[in-house]
């Protein structure tokens, strides 16, 4: 194993450099991550702090007027004279940080299920699949905004009702993986020389799963970001001074007709951030999933 | 197995999905939050949060409670609204249509346009059509559907001028919600069109058809396009559940458009408990009842399918 994997990780970087859209899309994610996690750093305004001579200024590359600021408003302001472009950069903590949230106690929760349903076959197959089932037909958006309503809006609401609908999809992904590793001769013969279930798990099943839970794992980060939009657009994430991508386009819509650029841009950026995490996540299936078909 | 006792199995499997969630939303509503700390002002006095806690059966215990909640269900009873002070079931029943019609008619723009996309991109894998579409399709699902509404207002209502910028009426009120709410499933389903049409135009049997002289065309419309139905039927009927379910409350708050999910939005807003509890009853029954008609809708395209 040890003597195969080293030149696989080499091409696997020339493989990367050579497709193109996967490439910049990486190179883009790996921007916008970087600005929004070190926010401060590229920007000289607060997320709250206003320009009040400038409100609803059109992108300009003329030097703002806040006090002790002159940063020109590249991407406008709102209507208090906030920077956009600031917010653009703080607001993306919020909904990065929703995304990752949801996705990672989700992808966790639905890879332990599915493997266990997966490994384990017979009874307990079926209670997970069982509840998967019923999960899958029931109205999950309205159970997790009946969340929202009795604990009210906020972030870590958000995440909690987000969570509700997370683990599904890795849990019958994981499952469907497990099935097929688990008919394998490698499992076979570990059973026969006596290895644990737990070293089965961990040392045979895990590793060989990996690839299309990272998949999973990006396209679902790539959902709730979209998921986290919808609901702050309607005012049940975040509050107001704080900000997300969705809750700028929701503040902003007032003044559609005056300052449309309050709008546009956290589209562009929800869009960007969401099909750079797809064409990520479709070249990671192609490229990884023995199972995948190759078109 | 035949159909009809296949039916009788799934009604029987929908009775126990929404009894399970009618029952899974009391518990949330009565043990989560307290109605009356939310009905009543911070500074009621004690006398008053017990008349209000009486009034609403609050003081039985709690399983008399899930017994009175489910009889009244079972009678189509849903309750009071609080915020609109009038039955459940009126208030539903004046919004919920007008939903069900708009999310059918993005349903419908989104299998017309990703039908013939997914098929032009899957006759010739790889080419610039193939690309385009695959481009188009993708930004589809990018988007959130609710900016692309306020875009589209944006060009056609204010600058163009051609359509209402809100509110509800005659039909040119929907045509910007609605294609709004279509472009996430017109992408989804280009997507798999295109993928399932790629495996069936390499399948042997389209081998074997070109072989005895079948065209192109019939080959496409008569066979290959008969087999992608199911998957196709699935996603469709999936995302129809999903936008009644609350996904489209976004684009209808966006329009000012009086349905049932901007009615949730609002019902959220309100904290109307009763009105949420009848809006989750009838989203589920909703949700159960489409995914058994695309599975019989599933044997009328598959002949192998067989209930």
């Amino acid at each position: 194993m040890e003597t195969t994997k080293k030149p696989k990780k080499t091409s696997l970087l020339r493989r990367f450099r050579h497709n193109k859209p996967a490439l910049i899309a990486g190179i883009v994610l790996l921007i916008i991550f970087t600005m929004v996690i070190l926010a401060p750093i590229f920007t000289q305004y607060g997320p709250a702090k206003s320009d009040l001579a400038n409100r609803l200024t059109a992108p300009t590359m003329a030097p703002g007027r806040a006090v002790g600021v002159t940063q020109p408003h590249i991407l406008g302001t709102d209507q208090l004279g906030r920077d956009i472009y600031t917010r653009l950069l703080y607001g993306g903590r919020v909904s990065l940080n929703v995304g990752f949230t949801v996705a990672t106690i989700g992808g966790i929760i639905g890879v332990i299920l599915g493997m266990l349903a997966g490994y384990f076959g017979g009874w307990t197959d079926m209670i997970i699949m069982r509840m998967v089932d019923v999960w899958a037909s029931s109205p999950t958006l309205l159970i997790a905004l009946t969340f929202v309503m009795i604990l009210g809006p906020g972030q870590k609401n958000l995440i909690l009702a987000l969570l509700i609908n997370s683990w599904t999809l890795f849990c019958r992904m994981a499952r469907s993986q497990v099935l097929v590793i688990r008919s394998s001769a490698m499992v076979e013969s570990g059973h026969a020389i006596g290895a644990s279930t737990n070293r089965i798990l961990y040392k045979h099943i895990m590793p060989n799963i990996i690839s299309p839970m990272v998949t999973t794992y990006i396209l679902e980060l790539a959902h709730f970001i979209n998921a986290e939009a919808n609901l702050s657009f309607l005012g049940f994430g975040v509050q107001p001074p704080d900000t997300s991508w969705g809750l700028m386009i929701g503040e902003g819509r007032k003044y559609l007709t005056q300052a449309p650029w309050i709008v546009i841009f956290p589209g562009l950026l929800i869009a960007t951030t969401v099909l750079c995490l797809n064409l990520m996540g479709n070249w990671i299936r192609d490229e990884f999933d023995p199972l995948a078909v190759k078109l | 197995m035949g159909m009809g006792k296949y039916i009788a199995q799934r009604l029987l499997f929908t009775l126990f999905v929404v009894l399970g969630i009618s029952i899974l939303i009391f518990f949330i509503t009565h043990i989560v939050g307290n109605p009356v700390d939310i009905m009543l002002p911070l500074q009621a006095t004690d006398v008053e949060r017990e008349a209000l806690t009486k009034a609403l059966g609050l003081d039985k215990p709690m399983m008399e409670q899930l017994w009175i909640f489910l009889r009244d269900f079972s009678r189509g009873d849903f309750g009071i609204s609080w915020w609109q002070n009038r039955p459940c079931m009126e208030v539903i029943m004046d919004r919920l249509p007008i939903s069900m019609w708009l999310i059918l008619l993005a349903s419908m723009i989104s299998v017309v346009c990703a039908i013939p996309l997914g098929i032009l991109a899957a006759y010739r894998p790889g080419s610039i059509l193939d690309r385009v579409v695959t481009i188009f399709s993708t930004a589809g699902i990018c988007f959130p559907p609710f900016w692309i509404g306020l875009m589209l207002m944006l060009i056609f209502a204010v600058k163009l001028g051609w359509l209402p910028t809100s509110g509800m009426g005659t039909w040119k009120h929907l045509v910007l919600p609605a294609v709004s709410i279509s472009f996430r499933p017109m992408g989804h389903l280009a997507q798999i069109v295109r993928f399932e049409m790629i495996q069936q135009l390499n399948a042997l049997y389209a081998v074997t058809a070109r072989a005895k002289g079948v065209t192109e065309m019939t080959l496409l419309f008569k066979h290959a396009l008969k087999n992608i139905m199911t998957a196709s039927l699935t996603m469709i009927g999936n995302d129809y559940c999903k936008q009644l379910g609350g996904l489209s409350a976004a684009v209808e708050v966006v329009f000012g458009f009086a349905g049932f999910g901007h009615l949730i939005s609002e019902t959220i807003e309100n904290m109307d408990f009763p009105l949420l509890q009848a809006e989750v009853f009838f989203v589920a029954i909703i949700v159960c009842l489409i995914n058994l008609l695309t599975d019989i809708l599933y044997a009328a395209f598959d002949p192998r399918i067989r209930y």
